[in-house]
């Protein structure tokens, strides 16, 4: 392995706990990413010297502090190619981003009968606002299917998107690990008249993304998936789009003026950002990048998917057919998330010994229910790694297995 | 911390690998209710007989974590055949017997863990004991007790005529 694992595990003091006189192993970073000593501090320090609220106040510590939360969105704008920070608008996760999008620019933009094309690998957070926009005004949603190795099957593609208004796909999915190549999905959307929104909730904080070099219209992503904490996110949105949508959420710091009459709006990023925003999430999120940067995203990546490939090679030389691994199985279409199931066993069983060996990973429907239906399945056991991870945590995932088949032998 | 044996007791993976009183049966005159864990997934599908306020004949189906299959399938073995009153009395039983650990650790509701007690007393749990060990995960418990509720909510609707 390139990183050096053991060096950047000394940085996340969660990691260095025992549970029942075992390692403690943590699996999971798809569902939410440890934190480094790093980002903690960067939150502390922030509450012990400088904290006061932003864009409010003009004495000293709140210009600090206002100028720290800005840094902090140039950062993040930074990390993922934006072209101005003004496009990118803060909010509580990427659940809230999407439904941003749903709520400003579908509410505007979408009239009974137009289309939203959507992928059966989709995280709910990127269906369920598509449901609630054609319950309230009757949009269509097709859906792009998966081929055999569990990618999309894009041979419809063109018919899908006939007369679509947007498409909306994740850029990596968190119960597969199959990664989507973003471009060619623009230039197909672009050539339908379509908009493009993208989840790269999980894709973020495991490759480098460009959202200029997608060619994308709205990006979301999260910062407690990228070692950041949680209540923060983020929309990226072109400026033109931002700009012509109709605010999210009404309240302070939106606004430019209000009377007893009406309200007339702030300019970006602000009339997106309603009230009080996450001061010390932000200036957290700013370190984390600074983390992920200085370690290397490529690095992370390249680590990831070493990682896989020895993940991958071992389950199947201890179990072969009696584990169901679920994902491409090629390294360059598939990011470091693995679903897996013994056909005999369930999954909650399975995740239930892994505990009683420390060994954390997640079991169900992982947000991603009709995916499971497309699987057939009702539910599947999923590790992620991190850059945190090396193959001793593959090894006591391997091992824990190995018990659970045994305990539950039929 | 509480080791699996006490959760996957044997007479637990017995019903799980081999549940009893699997199937269904004709519905109506049978009435089927079904249960559902959204959280994990797990589904108890039941098919009530009740005939002069007994239960004749019970079968289920459904799928889920070896928890809840096997209380379900344990839950049939103990209702069968046994009158609808005795059948409610089980559910509470078993309920308090999920519920009294949470009181254990309240403390201050000594209502609550008299009322579980009470509801315990004299009531013959069988088989039914082995399912103690899932209040030390209670994450679990839902899944224990997803085939009781099931089962009263069966009952009520075949009371109330709503098939």
């Amino acid at each position: 392995m390139s990183l050096d694992v053991a060096r950047i595990r000394s940085d996340f003091p969660l990691l260095h706990q025992e549970q029942g006189g075992k390692r403690l192993v943590y699996l999971d970073s798809a569902s939410s990413s440890q934190k480094p000593r790093s980002v903690m501090c960067a939150m502390d320090e922030l509450m012990e010297h400088s904290y006061a609220n932003v864009h409010r106040g003009v004495y000293a510590i709140a210009e600090q502090t206002t100028a720290r939360f800005e840094a902090a969105r140039t950062s993040v704008a930074r990390f993922i190619g934006a072209r101005e920070s003004a496009e990118l608008i803060f909010t509580r996760n990427a659940t809230e981003a999407i439904n941003l999008v749903a709520y400003s620019w579908g509410r505007t933009n979408l009239r009974a009968g137009d289309v939203v094309v959507l992928s059966e690998m989709e995280h709910h957070a990127n269906i369920v606002p598509w449901h609630m926009l054609a319950a309230e005004r009757g949009i269509e949603l097709r859906w792009i299917p998966l081929t055999d190795d569990y990618r999309l099957d894009l041979t419809g593609l063109d018919a899908l998107l006939a007369g679509a208004k947007l498409l909306a796909i994740t850029a990596m999915s968190n119960v597969l690990g199959t990664v989507n190549d973003i471009p060619p999905l623009v230039a197909a959307a672009r050539a339908a008249g379509a908009h493009v929104l993208v989840d790269a909730s999980q894709a973020a904080p495991h490759l480098a993304i460009d959202v200029q070099a997608w060619d994308a219209d709205f990006v979301a992503i999260t910062a407690h998936k990228m070692l950041g904490p949680s209540g923060i996110g983020a929309l990226w949105a072109r400026r033109e789009l931002l700009e012509a949508m109709p605010p999210f959420l009404g309240g302070g710091e939106m606004i430019r003026d209000v009377t007893k009459i009406g309200f007339t709006t702030n300019e970006l990023p602000w009339k997106f950002e309603a009230g009080t925003p996450a001061i010390t999430e932000a200036i957290g999120w700013g370190a984390a990048i600074d983390y992920l940067t200085a370690v290397g995203i490529d690095e992370i990546h390249a680590h990831e998917t070493a990682l896989t490939r020895y993940a991958l090679d071992a389950l199947a030389a201890e179990f072969g057919p009696r584990l169901s691994v679920y994902g491409p199985s090629t390294l360059e279409h598939r990011g470091g998330v693995l679903s897996f199931l013994f056909p005999e066993i369930h999954a909650h069983d399975v995740s239930q010994v892994l505990d009683e060996e420390a060994v954390c990973v997640r079991a169900g429907h992982h947000c991603a229910k009709p995916l499971m239906r497309v699987l057939g399945v009702p539910a599947t056991s999923r590790a992620s790694f991190y850059l945190y991870n090396d193959t001793d945590d593959v090894d006591a995932l391997v091992h824990a297995l190995g018990k659970a088949e045994q305990f539950f032998a039929l | 911390m509480a080791g699996l044996e006490d959760l996957y007791r044997e007479i637990i993976l017995d019903h799980y690998r081999a549940p009893r009183n699997r199937g269904e049966l004709p519905v109506p005159p049978a009435h089927q209710v079904e249960g559902f864990n959204p959280l994990c997934g797990d589904e108890v599908v039941l098919y009530l007989d009740v005939a002069d306020g007994v239960v004749t004949d019970v079968k289920i189906a459904g799928q889920g974590c070896s928890i809840s299959q096997a209380s379900t399938s344990m839950m049939s073995a103990a209702v069968k055949g046994k009158p609808v009153g005795e059948a409610r009395t089980l559910i509470r039983a078993f309920k308090a017997l999920m519920s009294i650990h949470e009181s254990k650790i309240g403390g201050d509701d000594a209502d609550a863990a008299q009322a579980a007690a009470d509801d315990l007393a004299g009531v013959r749990l069988g088989d039914l004991e082995a399912l103690q060990g899932v209040v030390k995960f209670p994450v679990r418990i839902k899944c224990a007790t997803l085939a009781w509720n099931t089962l009263a909510q069966g009952l009520d609707e075949i009371e109330q005529g709503t098939d």
